[in-house]
Formats: C-alpha cells, structure tokens, sequence
C-alpha cells in the first residue's frame, strides 16, 4: 500500500500563531518513518547529546560501552588520565569490540578476528600482520574511530557527531548555569549512584521529553502519588491544582520548570518531610548549611530548597525532585524508544541521607515507582491513539501561549513544550549539512 | 521452633502467588511482619544493597502496603484495568536463617499480560520467613530479575 507522500520540510508539522495563542503538532510527527529518519540526521548527529558522568569513569582504565544517540560507543580513561569516546566498532570488519558494560581494561580486543586496541584506541595487534600491505598497516582509518567531539561540562561528559559546530557550553546556553547547580550540590563532585534503571517505552521518544516538564499532567495522572504523601504526612500542601512556581526558556530548546518550597514532597538536599526521622532532619540542614556555606544565602537555598525539572536539548531531563535523576532516551522506531535513568548524588554525602536519598526516589520515579509507570501508560496510550491521527490530526499546546512572555510563566502551562517544538522545527528545517 | 518442611514453604509461596493473580493485593501485603520488606534491585546490579544502590522497588511496609493499596484505584493507570498475571516459583530451596528465620530460595517467573501486550519477568527470589502465632509470614521479598535490561518490558507496574 502506497503511504500519502508527506509534504516537503516540516512546515506542515507545527502551527505557531502567536497572535491568536494558538500552538499545535501535527500528531504524524510520532508516528512517520521519514521524521524519525530526518531526526536521525538533523537532530541526533547534530546536537550534543549526553554521553555519561565523569564519575562512572573516575578510576584509570575504566570504561563504558553504551549506545548513545543510537551509536554504540566506548567511553573510557587511558592510563595517563585522558578521557576518550571511540565508536564501538571495529575498523577491520564492524564488529562490536567491547561488549562488557562497564569494567577496567589496557586494552579492548576485537572478539572476531582478535585486533587488538590500546585504551587510546590504537590498533596495536593484528593477527598475522604479515600480509598486510604497507598502505594499510600505516592507514590512519584503520584504528578505533573516534567520535567527532565530545566535550565536559561540570562532570557532565556530552558526544557530538558533527565535527564543526558552536562548543557544548554555548549549546547548553541558559541550561549550563543549571547543570552547575547541579554539580555544585557537593564540594567536591557528584557520583552517578550504581543501579541503573534501564528501561523503554513503546512511544514515540518526543513524548517523553513533553512529559518530564509538564507540570498540567501532575495532579490526574499522579493523584495516587499525592494521595500516599498525604496519608503519609498528615495534610500537606499539594500546590499542582493551582497555579505555582515558573518556566523558563533557556534557549537553545532548553527549558526548566521550578518552584520553590511548593512541592509536596521531600527533597534530599535539603527538605525534610514530617515523617523523617530526627537524625535525617539534622543530616540535611547540616548538609544545607555546608551548600550555604560554600555559595551564600542566596544561591545555596535556592539549590536546596527549589525543584526543578531541566529539559536539555534534545533528550536529556535532569530532575532535581524527591530524588535527583539524570535520564536520557534515545527511538529505536518511531513508536519505541530507550530509556537509561540514573540517580545522580553528592559524593560526600552521608550514608544516612544516600539512603534516604534513594528510598525517597523511589517513592515516585522509575519503572516501578508510583508515578513513572503511569507516565509511561500516558504516552503509550497516546502511541496507540496516533493511530487515528489521520482523522484526529493535532495535539494542542496552546496552554498560557498569550501570556509566555511574561516574567513567571506557570509550570502548568506548556511553554517548556513550545521551546522543545520550536527548536525541533528549526533543526528540521535546517538545510542539510555534509557531515565533515 | 520448628523448620518448616519444603512442602509447607510452598504451599505458603503458591498461596502467596494466588493472592497476586487475584489481585488481592491488600491481603498479600498483610502476609508481611510489621518490619517486612519488599525490594527489586536494578537489573545491572542485582546483588547489591539497597541503601547504596539505585533499586527499582525499595518498599518498607508501610510503601509495600499503599503498592498494594495503590494498585486497586482506577487511578493507578498502568494497572487500569488490571493486567491478568500468572505468578510461578519453581527450584523452591528452604534452609535456617538466623534468628529463628526461614530462608526460601527459589525462581520465579511472572507473566502479565495487558492490552497487545505479554511479557515474562524471570528471576531468582529470596524470601525471609518468620512464624508468628503459627503462621508464616514475610520479613522480606527480594527479586532479583533475570533480564539484562527491563526492555520491551519498561516497567514493573504489578507486583513481582
């Protein structure tokens, strides 16, 4: 059966009437195979995509493979310190070289026909050498592949496809002063906590990026959630119904939406709820008192004491809530796509609050939390829909459109989707670019 | 105090599975001492500790009670409607704890089926056993799932 031929560029995708406060998605956009394809090329080899943590690679040797962006790679630490990002294939025939997660390792050895890699990606092995031309043992191609960029932005190790382009700390814009917060929530630096949640969803990936900021969904979706804080607590404050806290755009795509001591819920940095136990309530005005110490009154309360859900470009969401995650996704198919979500923490912390920490995040997120699993139902359920999305052809994001530019937008208006979507059709429309 | 026998183990683990197929999920959380506990660990670290290790269900039984609780509402969507479930333990292994304690090891495999969609969650549980006024009861439930990663599955909305 023939498909109907979708119109050229992406104009036809999104409706942006700011006069009338007006903003829609066309729902193909979830659905076609030529986007996610489009996608591929224009947002995931163009944009800075985040790679991992400096700390899942602090010991010399250590590695990572990981698949990134829909790339396998290796990530690792050469033994005079040096971090490298390698596309995890081998030059000789293709084949994955390191297919351990993470460990140590000197070097990696192709398991087909036994090249051997130094940790600076050196070919320095190849079985029966004798026959290979000169031209070859000396073809600079012929040794692990480096990815185009990769660079570190306060711990956090970001992959670029595109050779040229603008450097990561002007790509995060606004978003960077964020990420340092985050980094700054220890004196000396944060540790991806081990036990990784690495999960899917059968969706389009775009919906979970819409997701992870939106604070209008909260109070249906996660009723059940609020109702266990409240039973649990005594009353307390659930703000969602109302209007509280802002967005901002940082640009770039990037979009945050925080409150300040409106959430119901606990932070562990540094929001003790009733129920904590005295030594936890201690533990945490100690540890919010070191955060002042060191940053002032100013920025150190406002690191402890506000939530905030950090939407990085195009598919990086660090929420700093009752637990601080870093998540990132990557389609596999229009309508599936790959989760790795990780809980981010201060190396110095407790082991009192590190486990708190951890209780607390699972309270409402990851795959078996109270909450994220219903997150998931929604957008699969959407998947499901979009299956009518010839007949029932637009998703509405209008919500506050009239009123986005004013100082506080509200967090249950969809401004954070607008900035995603706007970036997107930017980056689709782009004129294609010969990857250098 | 008496050890129990493997068949009295798995009469209490095959009523306790029973119980989770017929989403009597308020009664399965009553089969927990009042210290009891329920975790799954990460798929990539399924021996580790759950007070330094990212878990996906980390429940002391006052959570595990409101999991249970939870799952009844219509607004627990992932569960709305319920999923049908078929809860299996099988290589059932009963040795002495400590403390009097009984410790059941055994496999597990859990399937769900729910809209387009059967999936199988296999894994290697342990439980902690204690006798109350006769009875068996749980002090802890930890599944350690045998997947690499939790995909296509994306998520563990019923109880394991």
């Amino acid at each position: 059966m023939k498909r109907d031929p979708m119109p050229s560029g992406v104009d036809w995708a999104i409706v942006d009437d700011r006069e009338q406060g007006i903003f829609r998605v066309n729902r193909r956009v979830f659905t076609d195979g030529d986007v996610f394809e489009q996608e591929r090329r224009q947002i995931f080899e163009k944009c800075w995509l985040y790679a991992a943590h400096v700390s899942e690679l602090a010991a010399s040797g250590a590695f990572i493979s990981r698949v990134v962006g829909g790339l396998p790679l290796i990530l690792n630490r050469d033994k005079a310190g040096k971090l490298h990002a390698f596309f995890n294939s081998c030059p000789h025939r293709g084949a994955m070289v390191c297919r351990e997660p993470q460990g140590r390792a000197r070097n990696f050895t192709c398991p087909y026909h036994g090249w051997v890699f130094s940790d600076e990606g050196r070919a320095i092995h190849r079985p029966l050498p004798e026959s290979y031309s000169p031209a070859c043992t000396q073809d600079e191609s012929l040794h692990l592949r480096p990815v185009p960029r990769f660079e570190v932005f306060h711990g956090f190790i970001f992959v670029n496809y595109t050779a040229t382009g603008e450097s990561l700390a002007d790509y995060l814009a606004g978003a960077g002063d964020y990420l340092k917060m985050i980094a700054e929530q220890d004196e000396d630096s944060m540790v991806i906590v081990g036990g990784a949640q690495t999960y899917s969803a059968r969706a389009n990936w775009k919906l979970l990026q819409e997701n992870s900021a939106d604070g209008y969904h909260a109070d249906t979706t996660h009723s059940t959630y609020f109702e266990y804080i409240k039973n649990r607590e005594g009353t307390v404050k659930n703000s969602f119904g109302k209007g509280f806290g802002r967005v901002r755009n940082l640009g770039n795509g990037h979009a945050v939406s925080e409150s300040t001591n409106a959430a119901p819920w606990g932070r562990p940095l540094a929001r003790p709820m009733e129920s904590f136990s005295q030594d936890v309530k201690d533990a945490m005005e100690a540890a919010r008192l070191q955060v002042v110490a060191r940053l002032g009154e100013e920025r150190g309360n406002f690191i402890c004491h506000s939530d905030r859900n950090l939407l990085i470009f195009p598919n990086l969401v660090v929420n700093d809530i009752m637990g601080l995650t870093v998540r990132t996704y990557c389609p596999v198919s229009p309508g599936y796509f790959e989760v790795n979500a990780w809980a981010l923490a201060p190396k110095n912390e407790t082991p009192l609050l590190r486990e708190l920490r951890l209780k607390n995040y699972l309270e409402f997120l990851g795959p078996a939390g109270f909450a994220t699993p219903d997150d998931q139902e929604m957008l699969e359920l959407c998947q499901r829909a979009y299956a009518t999305a010839r007949f029932v052809e637009w998703n509405d994001l209008s919500r506050g459109m009239l009123t986005e530019n004013e100082p506080a937008p509200a967090k249950q208006d969809e401004l954070q989707m607008r900035t995603f979507w706007r970036r997107w059709k930017a980056l689709m429309s782009a004129e294609e670019r010969v990857l250098a | 105090m008496s050890v129990p026998s493997r068949a009295e183990v798995e009469d209490f683990l095959f009523h306790e599975a029973a119980l989770l197929d017929e989403w009597k999920v308020q009664e399965w959380a009553a089969l927990f001492t009042d210290d009891g506990e329920y975790m799954i660990p990460s798929t990539d670290d399924p021996h580790a500790d759950p007070k330094t290790t990212l878990f996906l269900v980390f429940d002391d039984r006052h959570r595990l009670a409101v999991r249970g609780k939870r799952l009844m509402s219509k607004a627990a969507h992932a569960e709305f409607p319920h999923s049908r479930t078929v809860h299996s333990y099988a290589n059932v292994r009963v040795a002495e704890g400590e403390g009097g304690e009984t410790i059941a090891r055994c496999t597990f495999s859990t399937v769900r089926s729910k809209g387009p969609v059967t999936e199988t969650y296999p894994g290697h549980a342990m439980f902690r056993l204690q006798r109350i006024d006769g009875a068996l009861r749980i002090r802890l439930k930890r599944c350690e799932l045998a997947l690499e990663v939790l995909r296509p599955h994306g998520k563990v909305s019923i109880i394991l």
